[in-house]
């Protein structure tokens, strides 16, 4: 179970006043089991990139593969496609649509054609996953819970057609700091537990840091950066040329090392901490 | 869902782009009402003229401009059908129970069909080097006489405005909700009628519930602005007449003067007539 791509590009409205490139010669590849954050500005051809990795857009240039899936086949197989690699757009939560709950969240599994029990289980675990209470919720319309419990409905929505890929689109766009910690933690736990392979963009480079295992960079639709989050954030100087931010936790031990510190680079708030504690000690 | 008719605007930065909108949406006026007395061959050649210059003037491809007449097509095809056969119209070529055919009825058809055409193509073609925003504040400029008898100018300019701007809004929605449903596994273009009248719901529920938000949303931002509390508000764009509006206003002149001069003095159709006569027998 991989992800190949090569090569690839794609064009909006082509011959027209408002064509515009959108990604230029992407090539990467991902393996199973990986967390890759996919980073860059806006209009940077994230998105593009993301709907093409489900067929959401249609392959115009270069190769994708997903599996055994070849999307550059005269006639691949959308609908197993969109059922291995789960896509959670930007603000789910307005995707929403359905009397109850429950019946929202198995859309997904109805039109995949499941049994009406084999989708109740599935509700009932995906409900679970995305940490929400199924038999206080179930029954409830989408359109009365709280802003982050619409958003943990939507994605359960995604979790029960089961993909092997999960793709999330800013999961924490919105969201106050406890907020996007929470969303972060879930999305941690659905790759440990249920979907192994999940790419997500994400312009929250705190979060990057501490969760993902490599880092795909994105600048004007060409591939920038494919590195580990401490390979990428040593670049400090030419990420902020590019448009993004390093975390607060990179910064400060950055400056402290300018300062004879004899700290290592960290990635997270913690790992700092522990790391200047640890040069207190030895200064002593 | 990006090709759809309304909010065409083509921006090429021409001199008719640079009209005043105003000058332009009382042409676009002129233009409709004098189409309807238009009937003479001379005339719609005179209109298909004026329609062609300003398209090269205004550098919008005529094949974009032509996709505008893709929405009438139907219409034209049958208005034409039916003319060509029920008119009654002159000496019968061919006649079979309530129907026949005739040279008149022919040209009538023509006529017809090109009325139509060029009844489409002016307006698209306003609609192609102006700017929604554009409109709404040449037609509120346009409306201001209304005032004196109270009519509120001003708040239904407003509400153009604001649905004209939502318009795109609410379609990057629209795209977003079928992708989101899609990634889901809806199909939305296959099945019969009642299945895709079914596979609307999730998208047309989402719509409207955004839709319904958004409207909340501005309507406080207008009132925490204190949206008319101020009597007269001033404006960020104003509108100017200017030479390019003059040359406009000459143009279309000179379209009258062909049509109404060109009608009077020549017998075009009579010669029209005669050519497809002898062709046909």
């Amino acid at each position: 179970m991989s992800i190949e791509v090569e090569g690839l590009g794609y064009t909006y409205m082509k011959k027209s006043p408002y064509e515009k490139r959108a990604l230029d010669n992407v090539s990467f590849r991902v393996e199973e089991g990986e967390f890759v954050a996919v980073v860059g500005q806006t209009g940077s051809g994230k998105s593009t990139l993301m709907q093409h990795l489900n067929g959401l857009i249609k392959l115009t240039e270069g190769k994708i593969k997903v599996d055994d899936i070849d999307l550059t086949a005269r006639r691949p197989d959308y609908k197993r496609l969109r059922f291995l690699v789960g896509m959670v757009f930007q603000y789910p939560e307005y995707q929403l649509f359905d009397e109850t709950v429950a019946k929202d969240v198995g859309f997904g599994c109805r039109n995949a054609g499941l049994s009406a029990e084999e989708t109740e289980d599935r509700v009932r675990q995906a409900i679970a996953l995305v940490g929400l209470d199924y038999d206080e919720i179930a029954d409830r319309s989408p359109f009365e819970l709280s802003g982050g419990q619409k958003r943990r409905v939507a994605i359960a929505g995604v979790v029960a057609m089961r993909p092997k890929v999960l793709i999330l689109d800013e999961p924490t766009a919105g969201l106050d700091p406890v907020g996007r910690r929470e969303i972060m933690e879930m999305v941690l736990s659905l790759h440990r537990t249920v979907c192994p392979t999940v790419l997500m963009v994400s312009h929250d480079m705190e979060a990057v840091a501490e969760y993902c295992d490599r880092v795909l960079v994105l600048s004007h639709g060409t591939l920038a950066y494919d590195a580990t989050p401490a390979a990428l954030f040593a670049k400090g100087e030419q990420l902020r040329d590019m448009g993004l931010d390093t975390p607060a936790s990179v910064q400060l031990s950055t400056r402290l090392r300018q300062n004879g510190w004899d700290v290592p680079l960290c990635l997270t708030p913690k790992a700092l901490a522990e790391a200047i504690a640890k040069a207190l000690e030895g200064s002593r | 869902m990006k090709d759809v008719v309304f909010g065409q605007y083509y921006p090429t930065g021409s001199g008719v782009h640079h009209m005043d909108a105003r000058a332009k949406v009382v042409l676009a006026l002129a233009y409709i009402v004098l189409i309807f007395f238009v009937d003479s061959f001379v005339g719609y050649f005179a209109y298909a003229l004026f329609v062609l210059s300003v398209t090269l003037v205004a550098k919008v491809p005529l094949r974009t401009l032509l996709r505008s007449v893709k929405g009438v097509a139907v219409l034209v095809l049958f208005i034409s059908i039916i003319n060509v056969f029920f008119s009654g119209l002159g000496e019968p070529l061919w006649q079979w129970w309530i129907l026949s055919v005739s040279v008149d009825s022919l040209l009538h058809a023509a006529k017809m069909a090109l009325r139509i055409l060029l009844l489409v193509l002016g307006p698209a073609l306003l609609t192609y080097t102006t700017t929604p925003m554009e409109l709404t504040d040449a037609i509120e400029s346009l409306m201001t006489p209304l005032k004196w008898v109270r009519f509120p100018v001003r708040d239904v300019a407003v509400i153009m405005s604001i649905a004209l701007r939502m318009i795109p809004t609410l379609m990057e929605e629209t795209d977003r909700i079928m992708l989101a449903q899609k990634a889901r596994g809806a199909s939305l273009d296959t099945g019969n009628i009642f299945k895709r009248v079914k596979a609307l719901v999730p998208i047309l529920i989402p719509l409207f519930v955004g839709a319904f938000r958004r409207a909340e949303e501005l309507a406080l931002a207008l009132d925490a602005r204190c949206y008319n509390a101020s009597p007269k508000r001033t404006r960020y764009r104003i509108l100017r007449f200017g030479w390019r509006d003059l040359v406009g206003l000459l143009a279309f002149g000179s379209l009258v003067a062909v049509v109404v001069l060109g009608a009077v003095r020549y017998d075009f159709d009579g010669m029209i007539y005669d050519l497809v006569a002898s062709w046909v027998h």
